[in-house]
């Protein structure tokens, strides 16, 4: 049983106020601090702490006016610290430390600094309905790996596909297919990780097929600049080499690839 | 001969005549602020005769004065907004015929029959509003009372169906039938071909429901600036009421928005895949973080709006300790519906996420997620409705507890179907995923109607707590309304453009290019900036309209007692 809060502590805890600040607190320390800690996490970006403690800022005003009575008692430690003489002091420092906070946020908007830019990158290219593949052209809409209509032969294709793989996409997509390879580092953005639920998962083989073959110079020219260093694998790999590779990255990763739904025509959309 | 060469001959064969130039702003620039603009007043004009006929109703059936001039007091409004819609329709066909005028003349040659006849509606509809409007003491009891409301009823069904029209011409843009190539004559294409394309019927619901979500927040905005100017309580409870009015139909609008927003959507996926992830995961994608951050001001100022309002509803007291979770799960799914799939990050942010996917918070990014927090923020926003409703009543049926607990269990199992399908949603493959979608909306919808019909059943003789104290409102609420009519119309704008930006550079998607210096398709900011210019001058306008208004003639407010329920009226 947890023992009750001491009286004057109580009096904190059940001021709007004061629990406007410990709410925003928490968050902050929650968001910034905490979620990195959990497993397979990661830092936040600032553009993500920013956008979650104004959605908690929002949150918090709203909890502390949707009623009169509360909203009087948030405002009264606002009134009393701005106008009671026996808080100059406090006045003073809060007044100091709002000023200080501004400059400090506005140095650190305008100093230099040698990072680049945060990039605002769309991850998924529109792909077309239609390409090229060695002048043969070739629907995407609605098309299947064409290698998966042969179930007998799956296991010869797949260890094709490894071949390829190991051959071509392990300097750069890693022995675990997780986007470390050991020409990683020095790619921005890093090569993709298959292994992740938002690349190949998502995506239908006919797509898969399309950025292997066209690799980064065949990206749209919307949503420019890419940073891809994908090659473009039509020069290298042969049709039935990239729909084996592609094979092999769904039976290594376990993922299914999206599927087509089916018109009521009977065609694919 | 390939599509790519007959693109590039159909790109040399224009000439300097297919596109005028326009001063200072350039063509796109003047097209796109007179599309807008008129977009936005004739939302105005469709979507306030259906809250005019809707109120005039309940003021005709329940017997309730006061909603009769409500509805008055709107269609007045109206006259001066028709005529604002009207210039800026034709300012918008002037500058296509001058700007554009290959590509108008070829959308004239497919619709040219559908536009007389839009014309020809257009004239019926307005016509019918000044019948509609002048007629209003003439036809005022009995029968020709009846003869007036079919009227309303007419200029809606008018309204509906000129809106209909034109929506085939911005469609066909979008979704032209598969069957007509950059080749077509599109003298040979069969004018219902080309109306019945495959986004028309989705718009076309998706805007009449918006429509009654902008005519509720404008209604709102309008009477929240009434109130914030009333010198009398009497004038301050009329406003009061008319903001609360105003909000109702808006919020419950824009519950079943999305849903209608999901289909146009998804069709426009199963036209062409690339538009579709253009539009959701590309270079667009970003307008939908914007779009979530707007949403989520609207179920939160919605709500907000609604736990004030108790504050003055005797009764009330007993639900407002619960509106704090209420606000958790609000807060928590505004979090997960803004998180983006791809985050803005720096480079050593980027490093240590190992690309622009947060290894945990990058689940929250997708659509599994997006879908149980918007349907978990719809059933919170429906309970808050339903315990501001309940407020300053007491049920006396017999069975009003096991009635409560069958409601309470209601929405213990939707909730519990939508996060159940949410999670279940990350363990499947992607087409399996779609499909939950609709099982979550489905038992969400669910939920509500059967809620409503329960709490409607046990409602009935209900013991009154005390009146509503209309008009004892803090400031602050009206500014809440305000916020939801400016978001609400901002949202159309860029909600707008992401719909019409996705066809990048082409007239006709894959039919007819724009081979204008405009083709490029703007960056996300400066279309950021032309929206909300639009914006301002719809609602700057709009403002003039409600000043016209208040010049024309005074305030319809009926005073306390006059009425014959007057502003003693307890219930909604």
């Amino acid at each position: 049983m947890s023992a009750p809060l001491p009286p004057a502590l109580r009096r904190y805890a059940g001021h709007p106020f004061w629990q406007a600040v410990a709410i925003l607190v928490l968050a902050y320390v929650l968001v910034v601090w905490v979620v990195p800690l959990l497993p397979g996490s990661a830092i936040v970006p600032k553009s993500v702490v920013l956008q979650y403690m104004v959605t908690v800022l929002v949150g918090v005003l709203i909890y502390v006016s949707d009623s009169e009575a509360r909203w009087t008692r948030f405002k009264e430690p606002i009134n009393a610290m701005l106008v009671e003489p026996r808080l100059r002091v406090v006045r003073s420092g809060v007044l100091t430390a709002v000023t200080a906070v501004v400059g400090l946020v506005a140095y650190g908007q305008v100093k230099t600094t040698v990072a680049a830019p945060p990039n605002l990158r769309s991850i998924h290219p529109a792909p077309p309905t239609e390409i090229t593949f060695r002048g043969k052209s070739i629907t995407l809409t609605g098309l299947e790996n064409p290698l998966r209509q042969h179930a007998d032969s799956l296991p010869t294709y797949l260890a094709e596909g490894k071949q390829v793989y190991y051959r071509n996409c392990l300097p750069c997509h890693g022995d675990h297919l997780d986007g470390l390879g050991h020409y990683a580092s020095g790619f921005n953005p890093l090569p993709a990780n298959f292994q992740d639920n938002g690349t190949i998962a998502q995506l239908t083989e006919s797509f898969v097929f399309w950025r292997v073959a066209k690799g980064g110079p065949g990206l749209p020219r919307e949503g420019t600049p890419w940073n891809s260093a994908m090659p473009k694998w039509e020069d290298f790999l042969t049709e039935r080499e990239i729909w084996s590779v592609i094979l092999f990255l769904y039976d290594q990763t376990g993922w299914k690839p999206r599927t087509w739904e089916k018109a009521e025509s009977g065609g694919a959309k | 001969m390939t599509d790519s060469a007959l693109l590039l001959l159909q790109a040399a064969a224009d000439t300097t005549r297919a596109y005028g130039e326009f001063p200072v702003i350039g063509a796109r620039a003047a097209v796109w602020i007179a599309a807008e603009v008129h977009l936005m007043f004739a939302a105005f004009v469709l979507g306030v005769p259906m809250f005019a006929v809707v109120a005039e109703a309940i003021g005709l059936f329940g017997k309730d004065q006061r909603y009769d001039r409500l509805a008055r007091e709107f269609t007045r409004l109206l006259l001066v907004a028709y005529s604002a819609t009207a210039i800026w329709g034709a300012v918008l066909v002037f500058f296509l015929a001058t700007l554009y005028p290959r590509f108008w003349a070829y959308l004239t040659t497919i619709f040219g029959p559908s536009m007389w006849v839009y014309a020809g509606l257009f004239f019926c509809e307005s016509f019918t509003l000044y019948l509609y409007y002048y007629g209003w003491d003439r036809w005022k009891y009995g029968r020709t009372k009846l003869v007036h409301w079919g009227l309303g009823i007419l200029l809606n069904v008018w309204g509906t169906v000129v809106m209909f029209i034109a929506n085939s011409w911005l469609t066909y843009m979008m979704t032209p039938p598969r069957d007509i190539t950059p080749t077509t004559d599109p003298a040979t294409i069969k004018l219902w071909h080309a109306i019945a394309n495959a986004t028309w019927m989705p718009i076309n619901v998706h805007r009449v429901i918006a429509n009654v979500v902008f005519g509720g927040a404008i209604v709102a905005a309008y009477a929240s600036y009434r109130f914030l100017v009333a010198k009398t309580d009497e004038e301050r409870a009329h406003y009061d009421w008319m903001g609360y009015v105003g909000n109702f139909i808006a919020i419950s609008a824009l519950i079943v928005l999305p849903f209608a927003g999901y289909w146009l959507g998804r069709e426009i996926y199963q036209y062409d895949q690339s538009m579709g992830i253009t539009m959701m995961g590309g270079f667009m994608s970003w307008l939908w973080v914007i779009q979530a951050f707007l949403i989520a001001v609207l179920f939160l100022t919605g709500n907000y709006y609604l736990w004030i309002g108790m504050g003055r509803i005797p009764g009330a007291e007993r639900f407002q300790p619960y509106t704090k979770y209420l606000l958790l799960v609000l807060v928590l799914g505004a979090i997960v519906w803004g998180t983006p799939h791809t985050m803005i990050a720096d480079s050593k942010e980027l490093a240590a996420m190992g690309g622009s996917h947060h290894p945990l918070l990058g689940a929250l990014g997708v659509m599994s997620a997006k879908n149980t927090a918007v349907n978990l923020m719809i059933l919170t926003t429906f309970l808050s409705f339903l315990l501001y409703r309940r407020a300053n009543t007491r049920p006396v049926v017999p069975w009003a507890r096991t009635g409560t607990l069958i409601q309470a269990a209601m929405f213990v199992v939707a909730a519990g179907v939508v996060l159940f399908y949410g999670i279940r949603g990350y363990f499947v493959e992607a087409i399996v995923r779609i499909g939950f979608s609709v099982y979550q909306v489905l038992a969400v919808l669910a939920c509500i109607v059967c809620v409503t019909v329960i709490d409607i059943l046990m409602g009935r003789g209900a013991a009154s707590l005390g009146a509503i104290r209309w008009g004892k409102m803090p400031p602050r609420s009206q500014y809440a309304l305000f916020i939801l009519a400016v978001t609400f119309t901002w949202l159309m704008g860029l909600m707008g453009f992401a719909r019409s930006g996705i066809r990048q550079y082409w007239h006709v998607w894959q039919v007819m290019q724009d081979t204008s210096k405009y083709a490029a398709t703007p960056a996300l900011g400066y279309a950021s900036k032309m929206i909300s210019l639009c914006v301002l001058i719809f609602l700057s306008l709009v403002g003039f309209v409600f000043w016209l208004g208040g010049l024309a003639e005074k305030s319809t407010f009926v005073p306390a007692g006059e009425g014959e329920k007057g502003a003693r009226h307890v219930g909604h």
